[in-house]
């Protein structure tokens, strides 16, 4: 039996899609059965984000309503055996979704899959909720700023209420993936320190992806940034990430607090 | 009529006790009381005059009831009668002395509650009838409402609310002042109002005559 991940965060364009396919082949990488699945009906965004645009025939709605099987709906990546893509309708509306279709789909990934990840549309409404609600592991991604820091807040809330687990006096796990973090400008204070978001939000940080064009650039080709450039800052985050998901205990460094001397001298003219 | 006698020392008790039924959904018992529609329609709107919302009616005929009236409730929970002792004295057998009214408020012994959880931002705890205490912080974008006190191990990002049912010996108290605004007993602060110098420590929060003062704990 899978594990189900829900990646969410309230506000948008803060990085759940692009951390979604991230994590969802950092862990494939490894071997483990993946599904990454978009629950972002009519502003669909991870096939473009996995390369997988030209490939989709039959999505989530379709198999929700009876259309399509599941098997011909889900698309196997080209780079990694193991990484499966279950897309979101473009052309519907997102009412299609139900939450019995919804439970139905996922019960049968859950069934199939190692790690079945759902990227939740941005907003608290009908879409994140059905999203989260089957989820037995939610991860919340979170940009270190006020308005981002306060939505997750609020997302928070919503998995402690609104899910399975929680409806069944269950408590849901929680990980917090703080994402597009500038170490220049945190130290100059135009952004929120990590201590502050983690007091705020007080749930365990899972990573702190730094930001970088070479998340961008892997968008822009279509892979994930833990393809792309493995070796990159990003990517290296997200593996980390993904090893912390897979229960290592492994310490979270503070991107810029691993700077030697020669950082320390030259780094804070670059920024 | 005896109802009237009834609702004259319904007024009485709600003079002594500012608050009494405000915000509590309210059941009306009617058994032993022989009363027609229209006078029930009569007591119900004069009840909602006072501030006194009716949910529904227990122990009544079906016939009595309208769908312009509250709805039938029954096996509501009693609690201790409203005590009526001038009432008590009239002739009359069946009369509003046995108009109980069912509060749905839980009795003083788990007056108060500890949530050990964060409050996090949309969220609105409320607690009408004693002290809140959080083990947690209060998010930017939530609530806190108490009819006693209010105990924060955490930061206060949030709207606290002590002594709402016109409690204005009650507190606050929080580990860290972030507050977007603070009440006591109706009277309120917001985070402009409050002293720069008080923010982020850790405070007291009370009520003065009409004043609410602010002051660090150790």
């Amino acid at each position: 039996m899978g594990k189900v991940i829900v990646v969410t965060s309230g506000k948008g364009g803060v990085g759940k899609t692009t951390s979604t396919a991230a994590l969802g082949a950092a862990l494939a990488q490894n071997g483990a059965k993946v599904v990454v699945v978009d629950f972002d009906v009519g502003l669909r965004n991870l096939d473009l984000v996995m390369g997988a645009e030209r490939r989709v025939v039959y999505d989530l709605v379709n198999v929700i309503q009876g259309e399509a099987k599941l098997t011909q709906a889900l698309i196997r990546d080209k780079r990694v055996e193991t990484l499966f893509l279950l897309p979101a309708s473009q052309t519907r509306d997102k009412d299609n979704l139900t939450p019995e279709g919804v439970e139905k789909v996922i019960t049968a990934l859950k069934n199939a899959f190692d790690w079945v990840i759902c990227d939740s549309p941005a907003g608290i409404e009908r879409g994140a909720t059905l999203a989260m609600r089957h989820a037995d592991v939610a991860i919340v991604v979170t940009n270190p700023e006020v308005s981002s820091v306060r939505d997750s807040d609020r997302i928070i809330g919503l998995l402690d209420s609104k899910t399975l687990k929680a409806e069944n006096g269950e408590t849901m796990e929680k990980h917090l993936l703080l994402t597009r973090y500038d170490s220049a400008r945190a130290e100059r204070g135009d952004m929120l320190k990590v201590d502050d978001v983690l007091e705020i939000l007080s749930i365990p940080l899972l990573g702190i992806i730094p930001e970088s064009m070479d998340v961008l650039r892997a968008s822009n080709v279509g892979s994930p940034v833990t393809l792309a450039d493995g070796r990159s800052a990003p990517a290296i985050a997200y593996f980390e990430a993904a090893r912390r998901l897979n229960g290592e205990a492994l310490p979270v460094v503070i991107p810029g607090d691993k700077r030697g001397l020669f950082g320390k001298i030259f780094g804070r003219r670059a920024a | 009529m005896p109802v009237d006698d009834w609702l004259v020392q319904l007024d009485n008790l709600a003079a002594r006790s500012a608050g009494f039924f405000l915000r509590k959904p309210i059941v009306l018992d009617l058994t032993n009381l022989d009363i027609g529609q229209d006078e029930l329609r009569d007591l119900v709107a004069k009840l909602a005059t006072r501030k006194v919302r009716i949910m529904g009616i227990e122990g009544a005929k079906a016939s009595l009831l309208a769908p312009d009236l509250p709805p039938a409730l029954t096996d509501g929970k009693g609690t201790s009668d409203v005590e009526i002792p001038a009432v008590e004295e009239s002739s009359a057998p069946a009369t509003a002395a046995n108009l109980a009214l069912t509060v749905s408020a839980p009795s003083r012994a788990n007056s108060s509650v500890v949530v050990s959880q964060p409050v996090r931002s949309g969220q609105s705890l409320h607690h009408a009838e004693g002290d809140v205490t959080i083990v947690g912080s209060v998010a930017s974008g939530s609530e806190v409402v108490a009819g006693g006190s209010i105990h924060i191990y955490g930061a206060l990002r949030g709207r606290a609310m002590a002594g709402t049912m016109g409690n204005s010996t009650a507190r606050i108290f929080c580990r860290k002042l972030e507050a977007e605004l603070i009440a006591i007993d109706g009277f309120y602060l917001t985070a402009e109002d409050l002293e720069p110098s008080l923010r982020g420590k850790a405070v007291q929060i009370w009520l003065e005559g009409e004043t609410i003062k602010v002051a660090a704990v150790i």
